[in-house]
């Protein structure tokens, strides 16, 4: 769990609503939507559908805020609550954009013993960014994860949702920037 | 049909000796080819469903007997011997029928652990085969795989399986002519360590927040959508066909007393052949360590060895002979755990390995219960001063009394985990602890283990 935030201001602190981006649109497309729907009846309760339907969701809108929890929660029939409470649980459900390629390096013990601390310092020099924000390109964002259970493969990297690429080195790390750029890794909610 | 790995893997899965008597391969069956994972595959070269066969065969009760006399342990993390678990399940009466729950935990996210990964790659089919024969011994119509959201591609690749065996008409309705109706279905985590507890698991199975239930009810009684549920993991289920096809009593001679059979084991950090070793129950850790794995890849001296993934208290030199099973792990002060063996050269910096050890724990604590939620926070602050050059005199202190008051007072095991490497660390490494205090530096000069400024 994410300990709770001190206050941005000395003024009144936003309410956890207000801190969330908002997404271009306010409603899922229909084919997600009938998607969803479709996931209601998958499993024995329809609140099971909840993890399921918000990765549809983030992948409808690239994030998933407060417009995607609604939709989710809206579509499913349960309460907004339930939605929020589950899609801030999960780091894997993204509050705010991420970039089209999402990199996310693993920093715990087995690949930091092997440099993983260090691929993340190259990643955030190389592509200028720092965690929690997006390049002005839209192109990157950079995540610090936990164990991806790669330990003896390590440092490990995984862009978006894909099969992850091990042992990294300076070598390997330009490689899979470049195969980013070419456009040969989908992009994220692809 | 759904994007299925094409890029290999590039670790090591096989030794010297590999599939001998002396070393039986029962687990990893033609792991490192990206074609094993087929049902052909699996039934014309590696036996596949001659085990499901025989138990239809057999009564429910005989099933679980069999897996009872083969002493397996759970090898997700606390070596809870199978069969006894199995029969928790509640028996069926005239008056009340149950619907009941065969569980699979793939959520596989303790550091050091990558074994279930490999096994879902290359043979899913051991796995739905182990979960058809639980299944069948418990008398299920319906089973769960949970695997962790980051294994996107393995989701894929089982479902396709599941097809597959769905076809042959080893799922589905009326299985092979005995009138028993089962299938599974594949569930996708969202990024959680502590949806590994099988508790929480089931919560996040329902869709709701993974947090850890309050026991009892054990999941036996009251598990998914309120059922009786049983959890096993991945490699305890996947040994299930095995002890099926060679009897419960030759499965029992592998291995050391209670501490039967083969068992997954990953080698991690400073080792030349970091990779998965399948090797009998009590093997000694250092044949493993050197003689399989090729010893410490830098050329140093080891100096500390994690035996059973990050939960696990770390051992020293002394220790390094350490037989591999659950009994002779616990008599040595640690755990066999989930077999994830992570090795630590005489530059790591043990302050820092500790540090990025109980930020794990404090970032992946559901927070439900306090000495977890605060404790871990505290414990990370003070390892954190202690690294940085601001440890005070009393700070060891200080964590010698906060660790027993998580110890075993949180509603789930992940408090105590957190206190395992912590405790152990200090207990064997304390003057590494007392000289970064007094010198405001680094006792060894390894490379930086932790991110400068973190995000969490
Ligand atoms: C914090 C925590 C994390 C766990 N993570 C896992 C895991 O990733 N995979 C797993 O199989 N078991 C995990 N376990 C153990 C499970 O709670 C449970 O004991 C196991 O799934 C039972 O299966 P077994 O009897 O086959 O070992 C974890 C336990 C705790 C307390
Ligand atoms: S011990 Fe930690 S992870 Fe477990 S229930 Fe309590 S707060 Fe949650
Ligand atoms: S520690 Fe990095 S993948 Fe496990």
């Amino acid at each position: 769990m994410n300990h709770p935030l001190p206050p941005e201001t000395s003024e009144r602190p936003l309410a956890p609503g207000q801190r969330l981006a908002h997404a271009a649109r306010t409603s899922l497309s229909e084919s997600c939507v009938q998607e969803i729907q479709a996931l209601a009846t998958k499993y024995p309760d329809k609140l099971a559908a909840t993890l399921p339907a918000l990765y549809l969701a983030q992948a409808d809108m690239g994030f998933a805020g407060l417009e995607a929890m609604r939709e989710v929660a809206r579509v499913l029939e349960i309460p907004e609550g339930h939605v929020f409470g589950v899609a801030t649980f999960y780091t894997m459900f993204h509050q705010k954009p991420v970039g089209k390629y999402h990199l996310q390096v693993c920093t715990n013990l087995c690949c930091a013993l092997r440099g993983g601390a260090q691929l993340f310092e190259k990643l955030r020099q190389r592509l200028a960014v720092q965690p929690g924000e997006v390049t002005a390109d839209g192109m990157w964002s950079i995540e610090e994860v936990e164990c991806l259970g790669s330990c003896g493969t390590g440092p490990c990297l995984q862009v978006n949702h894909e099969v992850y690429d091990e042992f990294i080195d300076d070598a390997k790390l330009d490689a899979v920037i470049e195969a980013c750029r070419q456009g040969h890794v989908p992009e994220w909610g692809k | 049909m759904a994007l299925i790995r094409t890029k290999p893997d590039s670790q090591s899965y096989t030794f010297p000796g590999f599939g001998s008597d002396r070393f039986p391969n029962f687990m990893l069956r033609g792991a490192g080819d990206l074609d094993n994972w087929h049902l052909k595959t699996y039934e014309g070269r590696h036996e596949g469903y001659v085990a499901l066969k025989k138990a239809l065969k057999m009564d429910p009760a005989s099933v679980t007997a069999e897996v009872k006399t083969s002493s397996l342990r759970g090898r997700g993390g606390a070596g809870f011997p199978t069969g006894l678990k199995w029969t928790f399940m509640p028996k069926d009466t005239d008056e009340k029928k149950h619907v009941r729950y065969v569980v699979c935990n793939a959520d596989e996210g303790e550091p050091g652990t990558f074994k279930d990964r490999a096994i879902m790659e290359y043979n899913p089919h051991q796995l739905i085969e182990g979960m058809i024969i639980a299944g069948w011994a418990m008398q299920c119509r319906q089973g769960f795989i949970y695997v962790r959201g980051e294994f996107k591609w393995l989701i894929d690749k089982l479902d396709a399986a599941i097809q597959e065996a769905r076809d042959a008409g080893y799922l589905g309705k009326n299985i092979l002519g005995t009138g028993w109706d089962f299938d599974l279905l594949t569930y996708r985590g969202a990024g959680a360590y502590i949806c590994g507890e099988e508790t929480a698991l089931l919560n996040s199975l329902e869709g709701r927040r993974g947090e850890p239930r309050v026991k009892p009810p054990f999941p036996a009684t009251r598990g998914a959508y309120g059922q009786p549920t049983t959890v096993n993991n991945v490699e305890t289920l996947a040994a299930v066909p095995v002890i099926l096809r060679i009897g419960g009593a030759e499965y029992a001679k592998i291995g050391t007393p209670n501490n039967a059979g083969t068992r997954i084991f990953g080698i991690s950090g400073h080792t030349k052949r970091p990779g998965l070793y399948e090797l009998p129950m009590g093997t000694p850790m250092d044949f493993l360590v050197n003689e399989l794995a090729g010893g410490c890849s830098t050329g140093k001296k080891i100096k500390a060895i994690i035996p059973g993934g990050c939960s696990a208290p770390m051992l020293d030199e002394k220790d390094f002979d350490c037989p591999m099973d659950f009994d002779a792990m616990k008599a040595r002060g640690t755990m066999a755990g989930s077999g994830g063996v992570i090795v630590m050269d005489e530059d790591v910096c043990i302050v820092e390995a500790t540090l990025r050890l109980t930020r794990f724990y404090a970032h992946e604590s559901c927070g439900q219960c306090t000495p977890c939620r605060e404790g871990c926070n505290w414990l990370e602050m003070i390892l954190h001063r202690i690294e940085h050059g601001e440890g005070r005199r009393e700070d060891l202190d200080l964590i010698a009394s906060l660790t027993p008051r998580i110890n075993l007072r949180t509603l789930c095991p992940l408090g105590d985990a957190a206190c395992g490497p912590i405790d152990s660390a200090l207990q064997k490494f304390r003057h590494e602890f007392e000289y970064h205090i007094e010198h405001k530096r680094c006792y060894v000069k390894g490379q930086a283990l932790t991110v400068a400024t973190p995000a969490h």
